[in-house]
């Protein structure tokens, strides 16, 4: 079976100015780290993102907007990333935000052969401006466009060496179906596998559709930053009242 | 014991619900709720990341990044909870599979619309899940908000003046000082919250309504 591991660099070659790019981080965290510092140091800007939220500052994808290398965002919020608000206030970053529930459900559509789905969410409101409106059986539904994208950056908790993924508990969230949707599919991985090792039954992502694994090299996938703090806040109760 | 401010809409929108519901409850009050479930409640609370049966956070020694909600805080599983693809977590939501969801507000109007996504040029974090709780496939739709702004202004409006994030959905508004019923003819007090009077709120609330029949003490 084709071996799917590659280097650093050999996925950063892969990687340009100007592409469309999907991340599956969650505010930052689960993210291709690795690649993400990859792509900062080699100068990768122009990129268009695409990501259910806009991370952090100092997490993941949103270290890709704070550094500028933005150019436009495709997500449901932005809200706990300051730099990727600042940007689109300056009109430095074109952000078009999509209803969560839509997001996925257009990205799905990228990668399963469909032109589009038929949604209420967003129906009355200013989602629905510029956008085709069709009636089916007496309900007016929001006709949805597909997206994709050049690249999908992956994050998952195990690989095996021919591309089949797992991710863990919540970490699933955007994996599969990004995975569906671009012409490049890369995953950074917590742990690489030998082939057969992985259930089964757990493999999200089948191997076929995934080109490129990267194992990462330093620590697992890092808490994220804010979780500290709060663990400050609660050890400092627990110290109060001891 | 009686509650008051955000503990009592917390408390009250807690009465809503019956044993088995799935829920879907937003960040802030919202969430609260999960602490005053009236005695022999059980819920099945959804994180739009993607879990069937949220728990209680974790003691922070226990805390995994594969074990999130939509916030990004840490959670844990109830004794029957799964994980689900994303996707299907909003399959859910506008399926009709969830029973009820609680939301906070910017402003919500006597016609059942909310905006709670979007101050132009001021406000734009973005609307996350929200149009999708808003989409009509939830039929209970509460929203659980301070009554006013800080300014002092209602929030509970005739119209909306900001974006919507949906049209006609709420069904159930409650706030610290009552509780209102959204009906086709337009708001239903029916409840005050201790110390208030029909007047009180007359005098704090731009939209207008009727009293209800079998108006009741908000608890």
């Amino acid at each position: 079976m084709k071996n799917k591991v590659f280097t650093l660099e050999e996925v950063l070659d892969k990687l340009h100015d100007g592409q469309s790019v999907m991340f599956t981080d969650l505010h930052g965290g689960l993210a291709a780290d690795e690649i993400i510092d990859g792509m900062l140091a080699k100068g990768v800007k122009d990129l268009t993102a695409i990501g259910v939220s806009s991370g952090r500052h100092n997490m993941g994808m949103g270290k890709l907007i704070a550094d500028h290398r933005v150019k436009k965002l495709l997500t449901t919020h932005i809200g706990l990333n300051k730099a990727s608000i600042e940007q689109m206030f300056a009109g430095e970053l074109e952000v078009e935000f999509i209803p969560q529930g839509t997001f996925a459900e257009r990205i799905r559509c990228g990668g399963f052969g469909l032109g589009g789905c038929l949604t209420r969410s967003g129906l009355g409101t200013q989602m629905q401006e510029g956008k085709q409106i069709v009636n089916v059986d007496g309900l007016d539904y929001i006709l949805e466009k597909p997206i994709r994208a050049d690249v999908a950056l992956l994050h998952a908790t195990k690989a095996d060496k021919a591309g089949n993924l797992y991710c863990a508990g919540t970490s699933h969230l955007c994996v599969d179906y990004m995975a569906m949707a671009a012409d490049l599919v890369i995953a950074e991985v917590e742990e690489l596998v030998e082939i057969g090792e992985l259930d089964p039954e757990k493999v999200i992502v089948q191997a076929p559709v995934v080109d490129m694994v990267y194992v990462r090299q330093g620590e697992k996938a890092p808490l994220w930053k804010s979780w500290a703090s709060q663990i400050a806040k609660i050890q400092e109760k627990e110290a109060a009242q001891a | 014991m009686a509650y008051t401010g955000r503990e009592l809409i917390a408390a009250r929108c807690a009465k809503f619900f019956k044993d088995g519901d799935f829920v879907n409850l937003g960040i802030g009050v919202p969430l609260m709720c999960v602490n005053y479930l009236p005695e022999g409640v059980d819920l099945w609370l959804e994180a739009e990341i993607g879990v069937c049966g949220c728990g209680p956070m974790p003691h922070y020694s226990q805390w995994d990044m594969n074990m999130a909600d939509a916030g990004s805080q840490p959670i844990s599983l109830i004794k029957g909870g799964s994980f689900l693809p994303h996707d299907r977590s909003f399959g859910f939501i506008r399926g009709g599979h969830i029973d009820a969801t609680v939301l906070g507000t910017l402003q919500v109007d006597a016609e059942g619309n909310i905006a709670n996504w979007l101050i132009p040029g001021k406000v734009a974090p973005g609307m996350g899940g929200a149009m999708d709780l808003c989409a009509g496939g939830i039929k209970k739709v509460i929203v659980a908000t301070d009554h006013c702004e800080k300014s002092g202004a209602s929030k509970i409006l005739k119209k909306c003046t900001l974006p919507l994030t949906g049209a006609k959905c709420v069904t159930d508004i409650v706030t610290e000082r009552c509780y209102f019923q959204v009906t086709p003819n337009g708001l239903v007090l029916k409840e005050l919250a201790p110390g208030y009077t029909v007047e009180d709120i007359r005098a704090c609330t731009d939209a207008d309504f009727t009293v209800a029949e079998d108006l009741g003490v908000m608890e």
